[in-house]
């Protein structure tokens, strides 16, 4: 989006429907997840999927500084994304931006709508999202990986949030944009499924469709959250199952 | 080890055990629909439209009148009774605040303490730094955890060191009717007190600690895979040192429902 | 967030080890924790490497863009450090402006790539008084177990290795040519626990230690940097001392950073 007045628009799809990076319409890029990578950290989880590298940490819940942000019947729950100098083409300037604030809200309110914050008054549940490579799609990298983060610190919650990106790309809706159709693409609609109650947890749009067309983006994301969720459940399985090594110095 | 399973444990656990020996034991996720027969939902669980489902990451653990998730991983979660380790991290006039790796900060008040203090003089008994034991009392729909030191076994702790493990991980430190935290004790000749809050009292010779240190390393990382006790017994050696520990108590029997069935190093219980 | 307080007795245990020659991990004095670079790790930057320091784990990545000199230099490209200490890396650190911890890890990792002219800057300038490249050294703490300072200069100084010029893109070039790295500055850190000096200190290490030292030292056996930092004092001979155990690791940390790979 944004592209208006640019030079040179790629072809974005070729007449077999196929993207330029090989993928169908509905094909996910590869997504692979790491449950528990950090020590520091109660819970930690690291993304790759497509060219997006996502790092994400959850601390509590723990003691609320400053106090007066404290509630006296629930948890808070506080995000924080943010995107690393080198994780774009063009270096971005260390700091808060107004885009990484808005992305910051809506991911801790679709949380806040999943986590039973009321078993933890006057804490804090913090989260914390870090891009270090991006290519597209990285609030709904960093969403999942701070779900498995949540799940792997044993905050309590309704279920895992996947979330999954649907745009339009030369008149037909894609799953899951890259960089390219991102930029070139005529919509991007990123939304986060609870698929407990099958309810959407975050939904935005940049761009423009037909009411037809947002009811069938509505439902290839739908489908792509619960492709994405197995993953995040098999990750935190594989973290904490009987049958994985360990390496321990004698 | 014979003292209160309750019904129906042992058949939910072998299900899954016969086919898999080493295989998961009933992990569960968030979201995760549990088959409750019945039970009410109890910790780690939430209904909805009569169903019940998990919402931590754990282990299905049903008890005769509900069914929990119990958490393998996140912050201990204080339960009325746990004695826990914390480190004084303030002091007030009547209080001080202890840090015991829960969600908060729990308040130790002076008339909780073995000690007749003055208002104004708890610096002279506890500073910040100090490592005491204590027994959660209380729990508060506020969150506030109340805490005593008046018990056996609780005090400031002297000398020897703090070892953390996750707090998942206690019952398999303990072990059954304490068998693991008794075989550390003999093998290595440290002394140990072991809080609920997986932070460990370790006391001994420096050789002793970094060998109990060793042990609890293991069980952190492995604790959830079967041969632990072997795998504990090699490392610590059978041949225990010419020193005599006095024997711990065994923790209550709720404590041990997470360790699976086949670390058993007593005679299982009938079909 | 309010600093961690350690307890006491954790302390005290930490000292007692030192005083007989021991440490909590059984290491020795001049032992590092096991040392890991994976080079290459974020392809959006000109250069990137992800060090780890037994838990320790920093992130860097180069990124290399056409600016303007600084007026008094006009010969010369420009250099920039930064490091953040982001706080999913550790319960103590917050969201916002760079605090000390972090401002120090940056001008120290930016001493010695400086001093020892890691990169010829002259040889950035593209067109004198008016073009030059910009080389960014962005480090991020991912995870912090002890030791920043080492684990940085890793991996800042892997990723300049592994850095080329995107020359094509910005129209400056032809072909895109690796950046010439030309000395390796590696830095080592020390802390002290009683009267023992130790190497690469472990996170409650740190939290017990009297005093930090770090050298940093490149290949032609120049010292390049130095600091000393937390509370805590050292004699002229204790120094001494370190600054040839600085030496002497030197050699490994600087092999590791430019091949990539475990120690």
């Amino acid at each position: 989006m944004g592209n208006v007045g640019a030079k040179e628009v790629p072809v974005l799809l070729s007449p077999d429907g196929i993207r330029v990076d090989g993928r169908r319409l509905d094909e996910l890029r590869p997504l692979r997840i790491v449950a528990g990578p950090l020590h520091r950290a109660d819970g930690s989880a690291f993304v790759e999927w497509g060219a997006n590298k996502v790092m994400a940490a959850v601390y509590g819940p723990r003691e609320v500084h400053p106090r007066h942000l404290q509630q006296n019947n629930k948890a808070i729950v506080q995000c924080k994304y943010n995107m690393a100098a080198f994780s774009v083409d063009e270096r971005k300037r260390p700091g808060l931006d107004r885009r990484s604030q808005e992305i910051s809200k809506v991911i801790a309110e679709a949380f806040e709508s999943v986590i039973f914050a009321e078993e933890y008054p006057r804490t804090s549940i913090d989260v914390y999202i870090e891009v270090l490579q991006a290519n597209a799609g990285t609030r709904c990298a960093g969403l999942v990986a701070a779900s498995v983060a949540l799940a792997d610190a044993g905050i309590p919650m309704a279920d895992l949030v996947p979330a999954v990106a649907v745009g339009k790309v030369a008149g037909q809706l894609v799953l899951d944009l890259n960089k390219a159709e991102d930029n070139f693409g005529e919509a991007d609609v990123p939304m986060a499924l609870v698929p407990q109650s099958g309810r959407l947890v975050l939904l935005q749009m940049e761009g423009h469709m037909t009411r037809e067309e947002l009811s069938r983006a509505l439902d290839m994301g739908v489908k792509g959250c619960h492709v994405i969720y197995e993953k995040m459940k098999a990750a935190l399985r594989d973290r904490y199952s009987t049958a994985r090594p360990t390496e321990v110095p004698a | 080890m014979g003292s209160g399973h309750p019904p129906g444990h042992r058949s939910r656990g072998r299900e899954s055990d016969s086919s898999h020996p080493s295989g998961d034991r009933a992990i569960v996720l968030p979201g995760e629909e549990i088959p409750s027969d019945g039970l009410r939902p109890g910790s780690g669980t939430y209904r909805v439209h009569g169903k019940v489902y998990a919402s931590v990451l754990g282990l299905v653990t049903p008890r005769p009148l509900f069914v929990q998730v119990v958490p393998l991983s996140g912050r201990y979660i204080p339960k009325a009774g746990d004695v826990v380790i914390g480190t004084v991290t303030d002091v007030q006039g009547t209080f001080w605040l202890l840090d015991i790796g829960a969600p908060r900060w729990a308040p130790l008040h002076m008339t909780g303490t073995p000690w007749n203090i003055e208002i104004g003089e708890t610096d002279r008994y506890l500073r910040v730094g100090d490592a005491v034991a204590v027994r959660v009392e209380n729990l508060e729909a506020t969150g506030r955890i109340g805490v005593t030191m008046v018990g056996d076994g609780l005090g400031r702790l002297e000398g020897g060191t703090l070892i953390s493990v996750s707090a998942a991980r206690i019952p398999r430190v303990i072990g059954r009717g304490g068998s693991m935290i008794q075989s550390i004790q003999r093998l290595t000749g440290a002394r140990l007190t072991v809080g609920q809050n997986g932070r460990v009292w370790v006391d001994g010779t420096a050789e002793a600690i970094g060998r109990v240190r060793q042990a609890l390393r293991i069980i952190d990382l492995d604790g959830h895979r079967p041969g632990l006790t072997e795998r504990i017994q090699t490392l610590l050696g059978s041949r225990p040192p010419d020193v005599t520990v006095p024997r711990l108590p065994a923790p209550p029997a709720d404590r041990e429902m997470s360790i699976p069935d086949d670390d058993v190093s007593e005679a299982p219980d009938g079909p | 967030m309010s600093e961690e307080i350690t307890a006491d007795i954790l302390t005290t245990h930490i000292l007692d080890l030192a005083a007989n020659g021991k440490r909590m991990d059984g290491r020795g004095a001049d032992e590092y924790r096991p040392i890991s670079v994976e080079i290459g790790f974020v392809t959006t930057a000109d250069g990137s490497a992800l060090a780890r320091i037994g838990d320790t784990a920093v992130l860097s990545g180069i990124k290399l863009e056409p600016g303007k000199p600084f007026p008094d230099t006009p010969n010369a490209g420009v250099l920039t450090t930064n490091a953040e200490l982001i706080p999913l890396s550790s319960p103590t650190f917050e969201p916002g402006p760079p605090q000390p911890w972090a401002i120090e890890v940056s001008r120290v990792v930016d001493r010695a790539i400086r001093a020892a002219e890691a990169v010829d800057l002259t040889k950035l300038c593209v067109t004198p008084g008016e073009k030059t490249w910009v080389c960014y050294v962005d480090i991020h703490v991912l995870d912090h177990s002890g030791n920043l300072i080492d684990a940085a200069m890793l991996a800042a100084l892997a990723a300049l290795h592994h850095a080329t010029l995107p020359s094509k893109r910005f129209g400056i070039g032809e072909a895109d040519t690796p950046l010439d790295v030309q000395h390796s500055p590696v830095e080592c850190t020390f802390v002290r626990l009683g009267d023992a000096i130790v190497v690469d200190p472990a996170f409650e290490e740190e939290r017990a230690a009297q005093g930090r030292l770090t050298v940093a030292t490149d290949e032609t056996g120049r010292i390049v940097a130095m600091q000393k930092g937390l509370v805590g004092a050292f004699s002229p001979d204790d120094v001494r001392a370190t600054v040839e155990r600085a030496f002497h690791h030197g050699e490994r940390l600087r092999a590791v950073a430019r091949k990539g790979g475990t120690l």
